[in-house]
């Protein structure tokens, strides 16, 4: 056995004390490591990770009915749904309507359904006063008695499907779709069909700014990128004066120039251009100049940054090859700057789905976006499941959308800078 | 005006700033089929000058002529002149085989000419095979082969190189001066090459340039600018050089006295001087100095004290003080019979009177 041999020709033993050792020294620099994640992983957890799961669950988690009417639920267990329930559905239906009178949890049955049962709340309310009186049966009759709703198929397929702990009430409604008394899917009646246009609007007001940014912010940043530093530099404090300005503000200062007798239908009646002032702001313009106005900055920023480092011989070798100015910035400039707009547009479009407050400001009636619908959902109805709902299926359009953009440009290609 | 100038500056300046010229008054004729380097250091205006060539800058004053029809108002695109740039240049978001058909979709040549012109670009460069890659994938020499071949591709008359070998390492730099240097030759295209290696310069050119400050100092054959450097700065710049500063002390008809600073007096061959009574910088290549010289062989001989002794190999450079300056450098070669040195003691060395020039006096 020659020298090197011995050497490198560790036995088994050997080794295993070798990577035993490696491991000791590997260790604390390990150690060291998860405690720098650490106070940022748990953060994350926290504030993103938690809150998003409880959304979700929210969406299809509703434990209302099932707590508050227990002796219905069990009865109603084994109902076919094909005829009204038996007598003992009926008495098990007055003895909990009695018990949430008593308990004053009726007003939590009523608003859930409610929900789907347009009206009810109110019956339900007197049901419970009234069944607290019942003292003995047939309680059949005696609930139909007291409101003829309780003979009605529809109301108990809506009960025993809202006693399951687990609902797809909150998701399909969302989406205008509803089940009926058999347990078929059918569409929301046209007069209460809402979301879908609503999300529809969202995407479409989404993808006009930030088509709007592109166009504004893709020359701009053009310039900016072949300016001399100092002129660029300038330029560059004019574009992010707004982005270091309260969103809110920004807005507010839209709201005093496009209103009916604000600064430019002024201007635009002393020219003599119109007539009458135009219907600048509560309208679908105003709501995209304003979003167009704060997003800029975010599709720019990118874009700018990634012309910086295109380097000016590309375009230049072009020209030497015999390509003209325009040839060689669509052939050569251009496809470069592509990663930088992926990264803008995919920025100004996700947090664009997100707005609430500008269209709810400068914005009509019919320029209302989900994340509106949302904060009514949670402030003024207190309607969890709906807003969770709500939430879920964004999130999930979302991804879909940021999918399908992978597949298109490649997320890999995609630089910040 | 030579009937074979491809390539005329006639008074050219040029400026950015408005106060200093980067270009000053520069004539400069290249022929038809010529490897023309300027060379020069940083700042001296030799890219200006090949960027003006090219298009990209405009000049402030005076014309260029390309195959004697002036190019002021023809624009980068229309000047048919082939360009490697320092960092190649390769557009990242294509393909080799892309790169090169670029110049030839844009002259609208036919598919089957383009992939054939291809085949024979990438066969010249040797890169066959690597048509399909993207540039990342290669190395910075392939890099540099396929922005060889994209430049000549469309077949220019006119090559212009900006560094073009900077980025590489010392052994791909040689080998691949020697390549440009065979395509030149077998295509015969005139080839107008930047650079401030003066090794690399006077390996590769037929003439070179030499810059400094907006002007060419001299413009000559590579051995000519090694051997006779007509001033202080190419003397300098061009090679290893011994600097002996003095006044010229007498003239007569082949040379001139010059008694140095630092002691002594030296009879040196008068290149670029004013007269009697003026400063002077003798140059004098290392090589030229010889070791106890046989009496009558020189006609300068001096006392040298060895200072150092470096050993490269083929020679052994020798620091040593002469004449009062103790940066004189001798090269002696790794022969047979090479004297033992050793630091501190003293030695005779002398030179010829025709190998020591006297130039002028700068810096």
């Amino acid at each position: 056995m020659t020298a090197i041999a011995e050497n490198f020709g560790l036995d088994i033993a050997e080794r295993d004390a070798l990577k035993r050792r490696l491991r000791a020294v590997e260790r604390g620099r390990r150690l060291r490591a998860l405690a720098l994640v650490l106070p940022l992983f748990l953060f994350i957890l926290v504030s993103f990770v938690i809150p998003i799961g409880e959304l979700l669950r929210n969406a299809v988690f509703d434990p209302s009915i099932r707590a508050n009417m227990p002796q219905t639920v069990t009865a109603l267990a084994a109902w076919d749904g094909k005829d009204l329930p038996d007598e003992a559905a009926f008495a098990a239906l007055a003895a909990d309507l009695a018990a949430a009178n008593k308990a004053k949890t009726i007003a939590l049955i009523g608003k859930r359904l409610n929900y789907e049962l347009s009206g009810i709340r109110s019956k339900i309310l007197v049901s419970g006063r009234k069944a607290a009186q019942l003292t003995q049966g047939p309680y059949k009759e005696a609930m139909i008695g007291i409101d003829k709703i309780w003979g009605e198929r529809e109301t108990w397929a809506v009960l025993k499907r809202a006693g399951a702990t687990y609902t797809s009430f909150y998701v399909l409604d969302a989406l205008d779709l509803g089940l009926d008394a058999d347990g078929a899917l059918t569409p929301t009646p046209a007069e209460r069909a809402i979301y879908v246009t609503v999300f529809m609007r969202t995407l479409n007001i989404s993808l006009t700014v930030t088509v709007a940014t592109l166009l504004l912010g893709f020359p701009l940043a053009y310039l900016l990128a072949t300016l001399p530093t100092r002129t660029s530099n300038l330029l560059m404090i004019l574009v992010l004066l707004p982005f270091w300005t309260s969103l809110l503000v920004r807005t507010t200062a839209w709201f005093v120039l496009l209103q009916d007798n604000g600064t430019i239908n002024d201007m635009l009646q002393a020219l003599h251009l119109t007539s009458e002032p135009l219907p600048l702001i509560f309208s679908r313009f105003g709501t995209v100049v304003a979003m167009t106005h704060i997003q800029l900055p975010f599709t720019l920023l990118p874009i700018y940054s990634v012309m910086k480092t295109i380097s000016p011989s590309y375009v230049r070798a072009g020209r030497s090859l015999g390509a003209g100015p325009f040839y060689a910035f669509w052939r050569i400039y251009f496809p470069l700057t592509v990663p930088g707009i992926a990264a803008g547009c995919l920025l100004t479009f996700i947090l664009s789905l997100g707005y609430y407050i500008t269209p709810a400001l400068v914005g009509g009636p019919t320029d209302q976006m989900v994340s509106g619908i949302i904060e009514r959902a949670m402030n003024s109805e207190n309607n969890w499941g709906k807003a969770s709902a709500l939430g879920g299926i964004l999130l999930f359009a979302t991804l879909i959308l940021y999918f399908i953009y992978n597949r298109l440009v490649g997320i890999d290609k995609i630089r910040l800078g | 005006m030579a009937q074979d100038d491809y390539v005329q500056f006639v008074g050219v300046q040029k400026t950015y700033d408005g106060e200093t010229l980067v270009v000053k008054n520069l004539d400069l004729n290249i022929r038809a089929g010529e490897f023309l380097t300027l060379l020069g250091p940083s700042g001296s205006g030799k890219t200006t000058t090949l960027m003006m060539l090219a298009g990209f800058e405009v000049p402030t004053h005076g014309r260029i002529f390309l195959d004697g029809k002036p190019i002021d108002h023809v624009p980068p695109h229309k000047r048919n002149i082939g360009m490697v740039f320092q960092n190649y240049a390769l557009f990242p978001h294509m393909t080799v085989e892309e790169n090169l058909a670029f110049p030839l979709n844009v002259r609208k040549i036919g598919k089957a000419e383009i992939e054939t012109r291809i085949k024979r670009a990438l066969g010249m460069v040797q890169l066959s095979n690597l048509g399909k890659r993207r540039p990342g994938q290669l190395s910075g020499g392939q890099q540099q082969r396929v922005a060889l071949a994209r430049a000549l591709v469309f077949e220019p008359k006119l090559v212009l190189m900006d560094e073009p070998l900077g980025a590489l390492d010392k052994q791909l730099r040689e080998q691949m001066q020697l390549e440009i240097k065979h395509i030149h030759r077998n295509l015969g295209v005139t080839v107008v090459y930047v650079t401030h290696d003066q090794s690399e310069a006077l390996t590769m050119s037929d003439r070179v340039a030499v810059f400094n400050d907006g002007v060419i100092q001299q413009l000559a054959k590579p051995d000519d600018l090694y051997e006779r450097p007509q001033n202080s700065f190419v003397a300098q710049f061009i090679g290893e050089n011994n600097r002996l500063r003095g006044k010229v002390v007498a003239m007569n008809g082949t040379g001139c006295q010059v008694e140095i600073d630092g002691g002594g007096r030296v009879e040196a061959l008068p290149v670029k001087i004013e007269g009697v009574g003026a400063a002077t910088t003798l140059s004098l290549r290392p090589e030229r100095v010889r070791l106890n010289p046989a009496s009558g062989h020189c006609s300068n001989v001096f006392e040298a004290r060895v200072e150092e002794l470096i050993y490269l190999g083929d020679f052994t450079r020798v620091r040593a003080t002469v004449c009062g300056s103790s940066e004189f450098i001798i090269k002696v070669p790794n022969a047979e019979g090479a004297p033992d040195l050793v630091p501190g003691s003293s030695i005779s060395v002398g030179w010829k009177k025709e190998d020591c020039r006297a130039l002028d006096a700068a810096q």
